[in-house]
Order: C-alpha cells, then sequence, then structure tokens
C-alpha cells in the first residue's frame, strides 16, 4: 500500500488536484483543490451554484474533470461512471433519492448487484442488511417497502446502498434539505458511528450551524474557486465561514425600519376549508394584515399553511368565512380576479406550482399578466414587449441565465427563485403571500429575498409571510400569527419565543396568559 | 489495490475515444429539432432500403418509382396534394392537442363524423337540391367542422369534469363514429343496397383544378381541390393562434405544467374542451374535404387511417402547424406510392420506423453527445 500522507502525518484518502469542470457559459470548478481524511467528517461549504455538487459529483464519477488529476490512496484513478466510483469505494447519496418505492429496503439495496443470481433469498439478506443497518446505526426495517418510509428512513436505504456497496468514501449531497430535526440528529449520530469506524464522509452544505456541528474539517468554495480549504472547524467561527462563503460580512439580523401600518388590506373572517384528502384543514382562521406591515405565520409544517395560501389566492374552495382583499369579498372568486384585485402568491413549491419548467424566462414572468396591456391585448400576445419585459427583469433583478430564451427548468434554486419574485414583485401587487420564500437558498441569495420583501414593506404592500424557519419569521415580521391544526392560537407582537413555541404546540395565547396572571395571584 | 491495476491494464487496450451522453445544461440548438426529423425520415428509407434488398429488390429502383410515382410530372403532383390535403388537416387537430399534452388519438373518428356532418347536407337534405354551390360547400364545411368538434367534445367534457384518459375514450369514439357512418350508408342511405350513398350532385362538390381546364390547358385532369386551400389556411391561422395570442400561451402553460397554469388564473377544464373541439373540427374537416372533394358520396372506405398517420405527421412536425404541411406532402406522396409498390408495404414499414425514430430521438433534445478521449495513465 503506497499510503500518501499529508505533511503533519494524516492519511488522505481522497486527494483531488487543480479539477477544472466547464458547462457551457459557466466554469463551474476553477483549479480545484481537495483533500479527504481517513475517518473525518470533511464539509464542503458553498453558496448554490458555488460548485459543490459539481466537484463531488467528478469524484463519484458522474462528470469528468476537463483538467485535474484525483488520487484515491495515493494512486490516480479516472471514473467513467459512478458504478466505477463504487467499485473503488467512493458512494454518493443525492439529494434526489433513486428508490423503487413498491420494493423493499433489501430488494433495493441487492437492485443491480451481481449477487444474489437468481434466487433472491431475501431473509439472508435481510439479516445481512439488519446487521449492517445496526452496526451504523441506520434503524430501518429491511423488509418493510420503501414507500411505507419516511424521508428519513429513505435517505437510510441510500446510505445503506452505498455500505453494502462498499463505500469507504460516503459523499452527502445536502442530506438534511429533506430531513425533520430529530431525523437530522440521528443522521448526524450516524455519520459519526460511520468515521469511527474508519469511513470517510463528504458533507455538502450551505447550512452553517449544520457544517459547525458535524464537521471535523471546512473547505469553503465560492464562485467554482477554493476560498479556504481544510480548517479545523474548532478553529472558524460562523461569522468566519459565512464570511468566507460570500465573500463580505452577512448580516444575520435583517436592518429593518419601524413598521408604518396602514389601511387593513387582507381581512380573513373565520375561514375553513379542506385539504386534498378532503378532511378539514382549516378550522375557523382569522387573522388580518395591514397596508406597510409583514404579518409572519409561524406554524409546524402540515398545519394548514399551504391550505391557507391557496385559499387566499383562489385555488382552493372556501367551505365557510369570508376573505376580504381592500374591503371586497374575494372569496372563491376565480384566480385571475384575485390577481387583479393585487393579490400574489409566492408558492412553496417553485418547480411544481411557480413555473412552467420547460417553458422560457420570458414565457414564465408573464404568467401573471400576458393578458395585460402592453403584452395582451385584444386577445393577441405581443412577444417583442414580453422579450423587452423579460431583458428588464432579468437585469433588475440580477437573473443569471445566459439568454431569456433559456428553459427554466435549466436555471437553479436561487435563480428560479428570482424568476418568481421579480414576476410577483412587478405586478406592485397590494397583497402578497410569500410562503417559504427562502427555503432551499443559500446565505445570499436568502439575504436577497428578504431585502425584496422588506422593500415591498416599505413600499406599502401588505405582506403575509408563512414560513416554517422561526428566525427569519422574527427578523422579518412586525407580528405574528401562530397557526395549529387549522385554528389561529393567537398573535405576538414581542418575539417571545417562548410563547411562540407553546403556540406551535398548541396552546393558545390566552391559556399561556391565563396561566401567568394565576401563577402570580 | 489490484483490482486497479487489472482494470488500468484492460483500459489500456481499449479504444483510445468513448461516447458519453451528458444532460444539457442548456437549451438544444434551434436547429437540432428539424435536424431530428430529418434524419429520422432518412434512417427510415435507408431501412426500407435494407428490407428491399433483403426481399431480392432493388432498394434504388423502387425509391425512384416511388419518387416518379409521387412527384415525377404534374399529375402525380397533384395527386400528392389530394393525399396530403386531409393528412394536412388531420396532423393539425393531433398539434394543436398535443401541444397541451391531450393525447387526441380519435381524429378518424372526428374524421367519419365530419364526413357524416356534410353529406347530411346532401342526402337529409338539410339544403334544397338546387341551391347554389358556394352555399353547399360552405355549409357542408360548417356541418363537418361541428360534427367533428362534438367528436372531440364528449371526450373533452369526460377529461375536464371527471379526469376521464383522453387516450382510452376517444380510441372508443373512432370505433362508435364508424359504426355509426356504418348504420347509414347500410340503411338509410344506401344506394340501390349497395354499401354507399347516392354520388353527390355536382353543386356540392369542392371545385378542383380539372373544373378550370377550359381556361387554362395545363389543369386539365388535375384533382386537385380547393380542400388544400382550407388546409394550408387552417394551417396559418392555426400557426398564428399558437404563436401570438393569449390562447396560444394559455395551450402552451397548461401543456408544460397545469398546476402553474392554475396559479397563473388560467381556466383548464374549458381550455381542454375547447382544444379538444378545435382538434375535433380540424379533423371533421378533412371528413368533409375529402367526401365533398374526391368521394364525393358517403361510403365505408374513406380513410386509409388518415387519423392516425395524423398522429405521426404532428410528431414528424414537431408540432409546428406550418412543417404539417411539408410532413403531409411527404406522407401522401408515401400513401401513393404505397399503391404502386404494393404489396411490399415498404411505405408503411417507413412510417412505422420515422415514428419509432422520432420518439427515441427526443432523448438527443434532452442529452449531449461527448466523444472523450481516453486520457493515458
Amino acid at each position: 500500500m503506497d499510503e500518501e500522507r499529508s505533511e503533519n502525518g494524516f492519511e488522505n484518502v481522497v486527494s483531488m488536484r487543480g479539477i477544472t469542470k466547464r458547462f457551457p457559459g459557466v466554469l463551474a470548478n476553477d483549479k480545484v483543490d481537495f483533500d479527504l481524511r481517513k475517518g473525518e467528517v470533511h464539509a464542503l461549504l458553498g453558496e448554490n451554484g458555488a460548485g459543490k455538487s459539481t466537484l463531488m459529483n467528478v469524484l463519484a464519477g458522474l462528470y469528468r474533470p476537463e483538467e485535474g488529476t484525483i488520487r484515491l490512496h495515493g494512486k490516480v484513478v479516472e471514473f467513467g461512471s459512478p458504478r466505477e466510483a463504487i467499485e473503488e469505494g467512493i458512494g454518493m447519496v443525492h439529494q434526489h433519492f433513486m428508490l423503487v418505492p413498491s420494493q423493499s429496503v433489501t430488494e433495493n439495496i441487492l437492485l443491480g448487484l451481481k449477487e444474489p443470481r437468481f434466487r433472491m433469498q431475501l431473509p439472508k439478506y435481510n439479516q445481512i442488511i439488519g446487521e449492517m443497518a445496526g452496526k451504523f446505526g441506520l434503524h430501518v426495517d429491511p423488509a418493510a417497502k420503501v414507500w411505507q418510509l419516511s424521508v428519513g428512513e429513505q435517505q437510510r436505504v441510500e446510505i445503506l446502498k452505498m455500505l453494502y456497496r462498499g463505500a469507504d468514501v460516503l459523499i452527502m449531497d445536502e442530506p438534511t434539505a429533506v430531513l425533520a430535526p430529530t431525523e437530522i440528529s440521528e443522521l448526524f449520530n450516524t455519520l459519526r458511528s460511520m468515521t469511527e469506524q474508519g469511513k470517510s464522509v463528504v458533507f455538502i452544505s450551505h447550512k452553517l450551524h449544520e457544517v459547525m456541528d458535524i464537521s471535523d474539517r471546512v473547505t469553503v468554495l465560492r464562485k467554482g474557486k477554493v476560498t479556504s480549504s481544510g480548517l479545523n472547524t474548532g478553529d472558524v467561527t460562523r461569522a468566519d465561514l459565512a464570511h468566507l462563503m460570500v465573500g463580505r460580512d452577512v448580516v444575520f439580523q435583517v436592518e429593518k425600519s419601524e413598521a408604518h401600518a396602514g389601511d387593513m388590506v387582507l381581512s380573513v373572517e373565520e375561514l375553513e376549508a379542506k385539504n386534498d384528502k378532503g378532511l378539514p384543514a382549516l378550522n375557523g382562521i382569522s387573522l388580518n394584515v395591514r397596508q406597510g406591515e409583514i404579518v409572519g405565520l409561524a406554524g409546524v409544517a402540515g398545519n394548514g399553511q399551504k391550505e391557507l395560501a391557496e385559499t387566499l389566492a383562489g385555488l382552493r374552495p372556501v367551505t365557510k368565512g369570508r376573505i376580504l382583499v381592500n374591503n371586497q369579498d374575494v372569496t372563491n372568486k376565480p384566480v385571475k380576479l384575485g390577481i387583479r384585485h393585487g393579490i400574489s402568491l409566492i408558492p412553496a413549491d417553485r418547480t411544481q406550482v411557480g413555473t412552467a419548467p420547460n417553458l422560457s424566462v420570458t414565457d414564465n414572468v408573464i404568467m401573471k399578466n400576458y393578458d395585460q396591456a402592453p403584452i395582451g391585448s385584444n386577445g393577441l400576445l405581443n412577444m417583442s414587449e414580453a422579450e423587452n419585459y423579460a431583458e428588464d427583469l432579468k437585469l433588475a433583478f440580477d437573473i443569471m441565465v445566459p439568454t431569456i430564451d433559456t428553459s427554466v427548468r435549466l436555471l437553479s434554486g436561487g435563480n428560479l427563485q428570482k424568476v418568481i419574485l421579480a414576476r410577483e414583485i412587478s405586478s406592485e401587487p397590494k397583497l402578497m403571500i410569500a410562503v417559504q420564500p427562502t427555503r432551499g437558498l443559500d446565505v445570499g441569495a436568502i439575504e436577497g429575498v428578504q431585502k425584496l420583501l422588506l422593500a415591498q414593506r416599505n413600499a406599502g404592500a401588505a405582506i403575509l409571510l408563512i414560513s416554517e424557519e422561526l428566525e427569519e419569521l422574527l427578523s422579518l415580521s412586525d407580528r405574528i400569527y401562530v397557526i395549529y391544526e387549522g385554528e389561529i392560537m393567537g398573535e405576538i407582537r414581542d418575539n417571545d419565543i417562548n410563547k411562540i413555541g407553546m403556540m406551535m404546540t398548541g396552546t393558545r395565547l390566552e391559556q399561556i396568559e391565563g396561566e401567568g396572571v394565576a401563577r402570580n395571584e | 489495490m489490484s483490482k486497479v491495476e487489472v482494470k488500468e491494464s484492460a483500459r489500456g487496450l481499449a479504444f483510445p475515444y468513448r461516447i458519453k451522453f451528458e444532460d444539457r445544461v442548456e437549451n438544444p440548438p434551434r436547429w437540432l429539432s428539424p435536424l431530428l426529423s430529418i434524419v429520422a425520415v432518412v434512417i427510415a428509407l435507408l431501412l426500407g432500403a435494407l428490407v428491399i434488398k433483403i426481399a431480392g429488390g432493388q432498394p434504388w429502383a423502387v425509391y425512384n418509382h416511388i419518387a416518379k410515382y409521387s412527384f415525377g410530372s404534374l399529375g402525380v403532383i397533384s395527386d400528392t396534394m389530394v393525399k396530403a390535403t386531409p393528412l394536412i388537416l388531420v396532423g393539425l387537430a393531433c398539434s394543436i392537442a398535443f401541444r397541451m399534452k391531450l393525447w387526441n388519438i380519435g381524429a378518424e373518428g372526428q374524421f367519419f363524423l365530419g364526413a357524416f356532418g356534410a353529406s347530411m347536407v346532401v342526402l337529409l337534405p338539410v339544403l334544397p337540391e338546387d341551391a347554389p354551390k358556394w352555399l353547399f360547400i360552405s355549409t357542408m364545411a360548417v356541418f363537418g367542422m361541428l360534427f367533428g368538434a362534438l367528436w372531440g367534445f364528449i371526450p373533452g367534457l369526460l377529461k375536464a369534469r371527471y379526469n376521464v384518459n383522453e387516450i382510452i375514450s376517444t380510441l372508443m369514439m373512432n370505433y362508435i363514429a364508424i359504426e355509426w357512418n356504418n348504420y347509414f350508408i347500410y340503411a338509410v342511405w344506401t344506394d340501390k343496397g349497395f354499401q354507399m350513398s347516392r354520388m353527390f350532385q355536382r353543386n356540392a362538390w369542392l371545385p378542383r383544378l380539372s373544373d378550370f381546364a377550359k381556361r387554362w390547358k395545363v389543369f386539365s385532369g388535375l384533382t386537385t381541390h380547393m380542400g388544400l386551400l382550407f388546409a394550408i389556411g387552417a394551417a396559418i391561422i392555426l400557426w398564428f393562434i399558437l404563436a401570438k395570442t393569449q390562447w396560444g400561451y394559455e395551450i402552451r402553460l397548461i401543456g408544460d405544467n397545469p398546476r402553474a397554469a392554475e396559479y397563473a388564473g388560467v381556466k383548464i377544464g374549458r381550455n381542454i374542451v375547447l382544444v379538444m373541439m378545435v382538434s375535433g373540427a380540424l379533423a371533421g374537416l378533412a371528413g368533409m374535404s375529402e367526401i365533398s372533394g374526391v368521394v364525393h358520396r358517403l361510403q365505408g372506405a374513406i380513410s386509409p387511417g388518415y387519423g392516425y398517420t395524423g398522429i405521426i405527421i404532428a410528431w414528424l412536425a414537431k408540432l409546428n402547424p406550418l412543417a404539417v404541411i411539408l410532413a403531409s406532402i411527404l406522407f401522401g406522396a408515401l400513401i401513393l406510392a404505397g399503391r404502386e409498390v404494393q404489396p411490399s408495404g415498404i411505405p408503411t414499414l417507413i412510417q412505422g420506423v420515422i415514428m419509432v425514430s422520432l420518439i427515441a430521438s427526443d432523448f438527443f433534445l434532452r442529452k449531449r453527445v461527448r466523444v472523450i478521449r481516453r486520457v493515458e495513465e
């Protein structure tokens, strides 16, 4: 074994040198060096589009670099496919899982392997995989069908798949994006037990606190280049990393002026609606939003936030109650009428609802005003006006695309959100409903989105911000409602996190205050 | 470690280049899509040649023959155009529906219903026998389109209201349409017991080029009829609707992402019904034009599967109404030549291979092909 040892005596499992990878019009990786030591969790930090996933896709055999070499245990290797990479012990768990829902965990893991050959011998393999799972704390029933599993469990299956194929180096691409908080801590335990058993982990993320929690070392990428390589996580602060990542100091607290709340814009009275399964989702919601204020709606996911946003936009029928916008009744009115009344919705799901993926940027930005002059008149569509409009928005909102004819499915998450924001903000809405507007975006993009929302508020729009990120709600909102099982638990004006936490788990504000009074007496 | 070395030595013997498919990270160039259509046709012709060769024929001679009998003289060009006329209309019918990802494969049935509606004007009769020609033709066209639209409306409504799969419903309705026609030609409008109606009187015929032979000699014997003008006009109107109107934009938006369209306030159900009706009306007009321009009576064998050929034409034209005209002329020639080179079945084979190649070629719109030189260690 010709092991390469770095200067200070650590064993480098992987060392990548001078990796350059180009995509048309983009230099995704520019002479990137990266070392991975045996038994460490190495975080790869960077904004969306910084080249983290590209670099690791090169290591995992998905892409071929134009320049540079990869050494595995000191020996130069070159992978033509992910299969060749996993044969050498490098496995990657992607953001999007590749599992067959109707098959069991074991079947999914064995899929595509040479053994077992013909007879599946499932009980035997169930046991082998069960033991392997136990060894790394990956709790999942090998006989369960994949469709019955939670997202966190499915991720464990993907990890097991790689371990079963003999991965010594595990690359995790934004593994926490899909997980609930408890699942995240379980994942971290698994990663630790893996490194204790001599495996090495690359942890791709743009979430600073997670990087601080889990990693031994950090490499930071910005715009395809390494800004800092192999720092010991213990020696740096969150602020240091944020600076390295975006190239400037990030203001974690958004600067916000005093709210000047004006006339009532949105007034919801005793609203009731059903969810997709026909079960009650909203049980008598009453709330209001005034001009020039951001009103937050806090709550654990799945307590009726999605349904509320959809009923307000006219996408879901109201079964009881009223919605008033500028004193006009828009309850159960067509979506288009809502748009004409100045209701704008930034949907949580950018690709499934917010955009048409195969259509161009132009076609996507005119979605709300294609029938309004100057783009639309007398039933006709003026494409040159539409293109001018798209060019203007591309400049104003700094949308990074080669041309406005590009299909939006080719855009990164942050750019896609810019397309949606550009469209919604430029319609000068009176009421803006923003659902999870910063989810999945990197630090720089989040700041940009938040600034845009504040600018809208200051310009006099009424904004209902529906988010699961408490930090974001606290820093942006002028007051916060808390929703629980389709009911409003109360309204908070003093950013009291303890109260919000209790309300999110089903305690009414009156009860909290009542108890407080009782205790004082 | 040893595993690595084995692989490397194996690699040393391998061909120094390899082909890799990568996901496209930007839009494919504009010329690629039409190029793929042309390549599909070329592949089909080459495969056809191979089959002819295996069967002991002379491919070159056969193709020469096909070309001669579809484009070789003014007379056969005119015949090709006659075949292309209904194909353009059904090709357009499929194109507009497919743009919205509505898989209307009922153009065949809508064609028969259109033929029925047009015949009704003469046979019921809707108009007195001696009504003027312009009145007959315009009424027949309207009736043809109405009945075709009705045959699109039913599956459209079922889809919009109850989400009934339009592939199944339109296909089933093809059989109903054909049997419906059969009932009338066997029982109601039968001509002396034959399975066809009586010949239409002359003022219910679409004008043909040969009608003007007295004034212009070159037109004598040319059967190209006014249906071709209907077809080309329809293609231009449809192109305009899809490219230049708000409705065209709505169709594009629904076709790509119905949920986004709903979110933008576009009424999806109404558009499904509307597009199915327009699609049906176009196929119905094809039926009318065939009845009034070529057959001049209602009978059973009025379509050699035009409605299904329209599906292939729509794909070959990449759903572009103007390209539908070109694709239809090619297919018109193939149908015409089919008679010339029967019973070899080569033209049908070519149609089939074109369809398969087209579906396969979508791969190249999504992926990029790269030839990579293997790096020597």
